[in-house]
């Protein structure tokens, strides 16, 4: 196979792979900047695709399907926002707990509704979303170099990748140019200062969940909905704590999280290609190791060995007026 | 109209047991800098938060402009006028000034349209005050003078025509508070109202029109700056309080114990908290270092007894050097003779949540006394702990209860027996009574002269004035980082005072 | 940073809380089991009666519960010391390769309790070898523990896949596992024990790590209240700043506690590749890293609350098998929801039912409550 085909192929995974990450990790963006650090991204997640393979089999219509995956996402984000928002409770222990009480309960509720050991049932078409073919798509396919990229690389995605990608731009606009983004931002900053310009540090915070959960729960939609046609046990697969490392790598800022979660998202296309293949000089890559690598170049990059990734400063903590 | 921009009505704000502010009336003149002194403590903070909406009153009336004003929280104060300049400035250090003049105050939710206007504005009254700052500036790479002028640079974007300034000049160099107080006059010409909150007696002379003076929670007195004088106002402060007595022999200083040479130390910030300090203590004797809090002492205790890095200088102990700008290692020098009763017994003398015996050996854990092969000796702790408990009348008499439940007095008698009773040559000790009720505050005294008839060299360091001079055999008065002067006890109340507030001070120590 | 509260009587703050807090995780947990459309009163029938209803139960029971006492453990000592040490699942999945080595080099030749010995050093020092990076990035590079630990979970689940693969698998073999251990690899069980009490193992892999796990959580309450080591975490634990005037060194602290810690969650790895599978099997840990933490959390980090929470934990694992055979739509995935209940109420919503608890408690006697008000300021 020539090379300019495998890479088109390559790119076109890689797109797919991360179109999750990057919608999940925009979601972290959102609370983390405002000071709630949420571990919950992976419970998030797969509660929203539990939902929307529900919903989206019972009504038949997919967008039902989106909806219900982010009103469950939201509704799971208020928890963790009661706990670490309004009980002061730790950020840390209420994702932990999110992510099992998510896990647990898809499969039971998934088993006892539909029978299919944790799945829901195959969703036909109208319950999936399609893929939306660019015009002229197939009539530039044989034009060399750019009729490939365009129809094969630009074409031929679910809506919700367009829209993962449109979110990038979108979230940097909302964070860096809207009243909004200047004061979520600040909140993760000194809520102190938000507190005394006369802002409600509560109210504030509780927005940036929420639209943590929004995010959250659209990347969610994207697993049941698009990417397979139902919703399958666990099928989360550990993408939370991948969008979360992204996050990190991404040291917090919206532009930097599409090349992490590219990265990583064509480490993971990488990983499945070429299982088993070996290179020149290299040989063989074990395919362990390209699954690890998100996580240990996340690693590295916390421990400050190529550049510094300095988190918000007030995140983590609870805002407790000083006396 | 009134011609009063704000008047207070019989404010009145407890915290639990600590009554702040006691029934205080206040009359502030429009176009006036009217400042407010205090010693720490005094309650001029709670005051001016409770004014700002931070905290609301328990009872009273605050009247902006004559009319009654409900400030429930910030959002009122500033829809009514006023502005508030934190001692800790409220700016979001990873922002643009003009991001942080902002915020709070964005005309639209979208922030284009406004970023040009706020611009234009912050540049009118940049140059209607002289208030020059790059509004594209970061704010953590600014220096702290600068950003103390976004904070009112914000107050004055939000219309304020009343601005509270808490303890402005704390973090200022002299050539930075000397451009403040520029600053403060052109406000006031402009017609706005100022209120300087301080403890500086020389900052209130120089540029106040009046001053009301705030002690234990109460308003004693307001004057008129041209009518008053800074003994009066010195004697105001601090009251005519019964003078502390205590019994005490001459002393008997023997040999350098203790000697520091140039010690400078900066915090972590980068500013200079002590700044080339050198000073000996004796065998036998009490030195007391008089200041206002925040003049360097806290940073001076640290750096001697190890716990802060300090940038330069040395300290010797019996002769020979502490590795003070390297790695001192407290516990090192407990070994080698030095005791330190740390001025913060809450986060730092004591662990709350451990038991009373716990406590008694925090620092002094690796004894061998306390061990029994490679465990803790539980029962010899806790019999240390019942000795000490016994010799310095701890109550209640469990070293098993929890310390957080220990009154004030004890808990800092729990520090003061782990601390002496280890027979140090040098004892080192921070505001031996903050806190402290009064029949623990004789003991402490009687334990701090005894420790020094045996022979003890005592550097105390405490904001409480009187303390100093019924204890210590000498003073040395620190301001703004530099020891200005040294006294001895017979010294007057006034005579230290204008020392403390850097008033005579400087020329003494440019002498 | 705790809202100030008025001091509860020991009973309550002990005993009262904690149980509330349980209970609304079982609460709602019976809310999901009537949601399924089956009876929770029925379910709790299953769930108690697969847990203790005979004595193979209770010894399938007893052999969760090991697993848990060390995770928990491992959790409970890091908490001291300030420190939350999520990567419990990774330290105690490479922890395995302790005790995959002693064995397989060991069991044809040694008798068990020879090599028991050996796979237990083995088994803490690779566990505390991965916790060690963790801790030593926080002390020295200041890395955020919690996200360390969490990459290094999913690092260890790599890194086995692939030494199970290429290292560990017998050569033709289909199966992600080592080779099944010789008699030197396979620990007795405590049938003895059982039959004390007049009943029967059966099947139970309840084996002699118990003891050790026992041991375990007697030797962390002896290093907790008991040595210098244990003082210095748990001055730092509470106050960074007291820990350094006492002159600890707060690195050396970090990079030990975290050791122990992980040497811990190592630790459980005897208690399955020893104790019931006689090989190390691909994702033995089954999540018990993550139980740990839930058992710590409601153990409040002390090992005599500890082994009760492992106990719980233990019954609901064995009785939750119990209930997916009696009732097919509750799957074993039902424990996991109530482990996340408990960790949200007695973890993060700890506090939610206090102040209610406090009126409560404190309007009943009027006693406490005078001593409530003198203390509260």
């Amino acid at each position: 196979m020539d090379f300019f085909q495998v890479f088109i192929e390559l790119a076109q995974s890689t797109v797919r792979l991360s179109t999750p990450l990057i919608l999940a990790a925009l979601a972290g963006l959102f609370t983390e900047r405002a000071g709630v650090f949420d571990i919950g991204l992976e419970g998030k997640m797969l509660g929203a695709a539990f939902a929307a393979g529900c919903v989206a089999y019972i009504s038949q219509s997919v967008m039902m399907g989106l909806f219900a995956a982010v009103l469950v996402s939201v509704l799971l984000s208020l928890v963790h926002g009661y706990a670490s928002i309004t009980q002061r409770g730790s950020q840390i222990v209420s994702g932990v707990a999110i992510n099992f009480v998510v896990a647990g309960s898809t499969v039971i509720l998934g088993e006892a509704w539909f029978r299919q050991g944790g799945r829901t049932p195959a969703l036909t078409e109208d319950g999936r979303f399609g893929r939306i073919t660019l015009p002229f798509a197939d009539a530039v396919r044989e034009v060399p170099i750019l009729g490939p990229l365009y129809s094969g690389l630009l074409s031929g995605h679910s809506p919700l990748t367009y829209l993962a990608f449109l979110m990038v731009p979108a979230s940097w606009w909302i964070l860096y140019r809207t009243r909004f983004g200047l004061r979520l931002r600040a909140v993760g900053e000194n809520p102190g200062a938000v507190d005394t310009a006369g802002i409600s540090v509560i109210w504030l915070r509780y927005r940036a969940v929420i639209c943590c959960g929004i995010l959250c729960g659209i990347a969610g939609a994207y697993l049941s909905l698009s990417a397979n046609a139902g919703f399958t046990k666990g099928m989360t697969a550990g993408k939370g704590y991948i969008a979360l490392a992204a996050l990190i790598f991404a040291k917090w800022r919206p532009k930097n999280i599409l090349f992490a979660c590219l990265l990583f998202g064509f480490l993971d296309a990488f990983a499945i290609r070429y299982q088993g293949y070996a290179f020149p000089l290299i040989g063989r890559v074990p395919v362990q190791f390209m699954q690890a690598l998100p996580y240990i170049l996340t690693v590295i990059l916390l421990a400050g060995f190529i550049g510094k990734a300095i988190p918000p400063k007030a995140g983590g903590v609870p805002y407790v007026k000083e006396r | 109209m009134s011609e009063l921009a704000i008047e207070l009505q019989g404010i009145d704000k407890s915290f639990g047991l600590v009554h702040a502010n006691r029934n205080i009336n206040l009359k502030v003149r429009k176009g006036t800098i009217h400042g407010i002194i205090g010693e720490n403590g005094a309650g001029k903070s709670t005051l001016m938060s409770i004014l700002y909406g931070f905290y609301q009153a328990d009872h009273g009336d605050i009247l902006v402009d004559g009319r009654k004003a409900n400030i429930r929280d910030p959002n009122a104060a500033i829809a009514a006028g006023i502005g508030m300049v934190h001692q800790h400035f409220m700016l979001v250090e990873n922002f643009t000034v003009l991001e942080n003049i902002m915020l709070g105050a964005e005309e639209s939710q979208i922030l284009n349209a406004g970023i040009t206007k706020a611009r234009a504005e912050l540049k009118r009254l940049e140059k209607e005050y002289a208030l020059e700052v790059d509004p594209d500036a970061v704010i953590e790479e600014l220096p702290v003078g600068i950003q103390q002028r976004v904070e009112i640079l914000k107050a004055l974007y939000r219309r304020a025509d009343i601005l509270i300034l808490d303890e402005p000049t704390g973090v200022l160099t002299p050539a930075e508070a000397d451009h403040l107080f520029r600053i403060l006059e052109q406000l006031k010409a402009e017609g706005k109202t100022v209120l300087l909150i301080t403890h500086k007696l020389r900052e209130i002379m120089a540029i106040t029109d009046e001053v009301s003076v705030m002690r234990r929670g109460e308003m004693v007195a307001t004057r008129t700056t041209k009518e008053t004088s800074v003994e009066e106002l010195a004697e105001l402060m601090v009251g005519r309080r019964v003078l502390l007595r205590v019994e005490k022999g001459e002393a008997k200083p023997a040999d350098v114990k203790l000697s520091v040479k140039n010690l400078t130390v900066r915090d972590s910030r980068g500013v200079t908290m002590v700044d080339d300090v050198s000073f000996d203590i004796r065998a036998g004797e009490i030195v007391g270092i008089a200041g206002v809090a925040g003049n360097g002492q806290s940073e001076l205790l640290e750096a001697i007894s190890g716990i802060r890095r300090a940038k330069s200088g040395t300290v010797l102990l019996n002769g020979s050097p502490i590795d003070v700008t390297g790695h001192a290692d407290p516990a090192e020098l407990r070994k080698r003779g030095l005791a330190h009763v740390p001025e913060d017994r809450h986060h730092v003398g004591l662990v709350l949540k451990f038991e009373e015996s716990e406590n008694a050996i925090l620092g002094y854990h690796d004894d061998p006394k306390y061990r029994k092969g490679m465990l803790l000796d539980i029962d010899a702790i806790r019999a240390d702990a019942e000795e000490k408990i016994a010799a310095y009348d701890i109550r209640p008499p469990n070293p098993r209860l929890k310390t957080a439940n220990f009154s004030g007095g004890n808990q800092q008698k729990i520090v003061l027996a782990r601390e002496m009773e280890r027979d140090p040559d040098v004892l080192v000790i921070g505001q031996p009574t903050r806190g402290v009720d009064v029949g623990a505050i004789e003991f402490i005294h009687r334990r701090i002269i005894e420790m020094r008839d045996q022979g003890k060299a005592v550097l105390l360091v405490s904001v409480e004035l009187d303390e100093i001079r019924a204890l210590s055999d000498r003073i040395l008065v620190m301001f703004a980082g530099r020891v200005v002067g040294e006294r001895t006890p017979d010294a007057t109340e006034g005579e230290l005072g204008l020392l403390m507030a850097g008033v005579e001070g400087r020329k003494e120590a440019a002498e | 940073m705790s809202v100030p509260h008025a001091k509860l009587p020991g009973w309550a703050e002990y005993g009262l809380i904690p149980l509330v807090n349980l209970a609304v995780a079982f609460l709602i947990s019976g809310l999901v089991v009537l949601i399924v459309g089956e009876s929770p009163l029925e379910a709790a029938y299953h769930m108690i009666n697969g847990a203790f209803g005979r004595g193979e139960y209770i010894g399938f029971t007893l052999y969760y519960t090991t697993t848990f006492i060390f995770t928990g453990l491992a959790v409970a000592v890091a908490f001291h010391c300030g420190l939350f040490n999520i990567g419990g699942e990774g330290q105690a999945y490479i922890g395995g390769i302790g005790v995959a080595l002693a064995c397989l080099s060991f069991d044809h030749t040694l008798p068990w309790y020879l090599v028991f010995p050996i796979a237990i050093l083995g088994a803490a020092f690779f566990g505390a070898l991965w916790a060690l990076i963790p801790g030593w990035l926080l002390a020295r590079r200041g890395s955020h523990i919690v996200i360390t630990t969490i990459m290094f979970n999913f690092i260890a689940a790599s890194l086995m896949n692939y030494l199970l693969n290429k290292v560990f698998k017998p050569l033709g073999s289909m199966s992600l596992e080592t080779r099944t251990f010789d008699a030197g690899g396979q620990l007795p069980k405590l049938d003895w024990l059982m039959s004390i009490f007049g009943l029967s193992v059966g099947t139970a892999p309840f084996n002699i790590s118990f003891l050790l796990a026992l041991l375990a959580a007697f030797g962390v309450w002896v290093l907790i209240w008991r040595t210098r080591l244990g003082y210095e975490m748990r001055t730092m634990g509470h106050s960074s700043a007291a820990a350094r005037y006492a002159g600890i060194k707060e690195a050396k602290i970090i990079v030990i506690t975290m050791m122990i810690s992980g040497g811990l969650a190592g630790m459980m790895a005897l208690n399955p590749i020893m104790g019931e599978q006689f090989r190390m099997q691909l994702d033995f840990v089954q999540g018990a890293g993550f139980v740990g933490i839930a058992v710590a959390l409601m153990g409040r980090s002390h090992p005599a609350g500890i082994i009760p929470a492992a106990l719980l934990f233990g019954m609901l694992y064995q009785g939750g098998a119990e209930i997916s055979f009696e009732m097919p739509s509750i799957s074993r995935d039902m424990i996991v929801i109530i482990q996340g209940l408990v960790i949200l109420f007695a973890g993060a919503l700890e506090h939610m039912f206090r102040p209610a608890i406090t009126r409560l408690v404190l309007g009943l006697s009027p006693k406490t409550r005078d001593v409530a008000a003198t203390k509260g300021a």
